[in-house]
């Protein structure tokens, strides 16, 4: 099963928890099944339509998952999803 | 014996001033890093410029920009958010100029950083670490709206940003190689990527693939209150992007020394993560030359013991803001 690492700003949705498993063959799916568990994440990780909080950004391992397929993008049940807040770069 | 025919140029140019030395930096191959014989991979060492970094240009392009636009005229205090190098780089042409400067950084920088913005004449304006740059742009963005003497360039916002690339640094790269298979460097500001990527793909297509280096912000300079907190800069389309890694700043320690042991490339330590992600796409490849940006020196982070230390003895590995 798929693990998702979780930021702390995300941990108090989820009990505090640093990673979490969740079922799913792509990261839309994974995503579902982590609301599912943990309901307090829904309204930080999507907006009203559906898609990803623009402020979210998924890795499939070290890879957004926005330049690859999106929430379509295929996960094994060997990946990790990593969520990390979108924040200025630094220069 | 009849003479090596010259691949580099004998020098690095004549200019009226060091403002006008900024750029034509040099495209250096680097052998040990390449996984097999037909994938070249090329440094652009954007350290050889006068402060020691790409934002050299980013900070000629802006300031220029404004001046054309009749935005500044000596005197004009400029205001900018920065995590070191584009403050270090506006502090030389402020000074220049006669601009003066006020940067607002976070306060979890190394100490060279400070040093060199002391050095140019820049006052800095603290804003909290744990906040890392997110709050540098918050705080600055605050007191540009709050005082009408400040004049802000806005580097995350800022179109003249990607133009120093797309008029400069692509062009560079283009006059020397026929064809490049991928070009990788740093996302901060998106700067970089925007204006290479765009010439790039312009002239050689979508066989040029454009890739992105990202940090993994260490946990404590994650200090959001919300997701909602979160910035994504106005000049970012990521639509100009093939791919877009992260590397944790251990891996990009380990790299920074790999450059140095093996190609003796000096260099800070966002180049080692860009390095990291250049080998990983060249490994992909089968042939092509893959160029990536190596984006300032190793000067100024000597302190933070990045060169000498084992990874695991150096300090605040998580919570120093290295890019």
């Amino acid at each position: 099963m798929p693990t998702i690492k979780i930021p702390p700003v995300l941990r108090p949705s989820v009990g505090g928890e640093r990673e979490v498993t969740a079922e799913g063959e792509n990261v839309r799916a994974v995503l579902a099944s982590l609301v599912a568990a943990h309901p307090a994440t829904e309204s930080q990780l999507f907006s009203a339509d559906g898609q990803l909080n623009r402020y979210v950004n998924v890795y499939l391992n070290d890879e957004d998952v926005r330049v690859l397929d999106g929430l379509d993008t295929a996960v094994g049940a060997q990946d990790v999803l990593v969520i990390l807040p979108a924040m200025a770069g630094g220069s | 014996m009849g003479a090596r025919e010259l691949e580099n140029r004998p020098c690095g140019g004549r200019y009226a001033d060091v403002v006008q030395s900024i750029g034509n930096t040099p495209l250096v191959e680097l052998r040990q890093l390449s996984p097999k014989p037909g994938v070249r991979i090329w440094a652009k060492l954007e350290s050889r410029n006068p402060t020691g970094s790409v934002k050299d240009r980013v900070a000629r392009s802006m300031l220029e920009d404004a001046e054309e636009k009749g935005a500044i005229a000596p005197g004009q205090v400029i205001l900018e958010p920065t995590s070191g190098n584009t403050g270090i780089s506006l502090a030389m042409l402020c000074k220049l100029k006669g601009y003066p400067l006020k940067v607002v950084m976070p306060d979890n920088v190394t100490v060279e950083r400070t040093q060199l913005l002391q050095m140019w004449g820049a006052e800095i304006i603290s804003s909290e670490g744990a906040k890392g740059s997110n709050g540098a742009v918050e705080l600055a963005l605050e007191l540009a709206a709050a005082d009408s003497r400040y004049y802000m360039p806005y580097q995350y916002g800022n179109e003249a940003n990607p133009r120093a690339h797309y008029d400069g640094t692509a062009l560079e790269i283009l006059e020397e190689l026929d064809s490049v298979a991928a070009f990788v460097a740093g996302l901060g500001t998106g700067g970089t990527l925007m204006g290479n990527g765009r010439r790039l793909k312009e002239v050689l297509g979508d066989s040029v693939k454009i890739v992105a280096a990202e940090p993994m912000q260490g946990e404590p300079v994650q200090g959001l209150r919300s997701l909602d907190d979160g910035f994504i800069p106005p000049i970012i389309d990521l639509s100009l992007l093939d791919r877009k890694i992260f590397v944790t700043n251990r891996d990009a320690i380990v790299w920074t020394r790999k450059l140095l042991d093996e190609e003796g490339i000096f260099a800070g330590v966002s180049s080692g993560a860009i390095a990291r992600v250049a080998a990983r796409i060249a490994g992909e490849l089968d042939e092509g030359n893959v160029v990536f940006i190596v984006a300032d020196d190793g000067w100024r982070y000597l302190s933070s013991g990045v060169y000498t230390r084992p990874v695991e003895e150096i300090e605040n590995l998580d919570s120093t803001l290295w890019w």
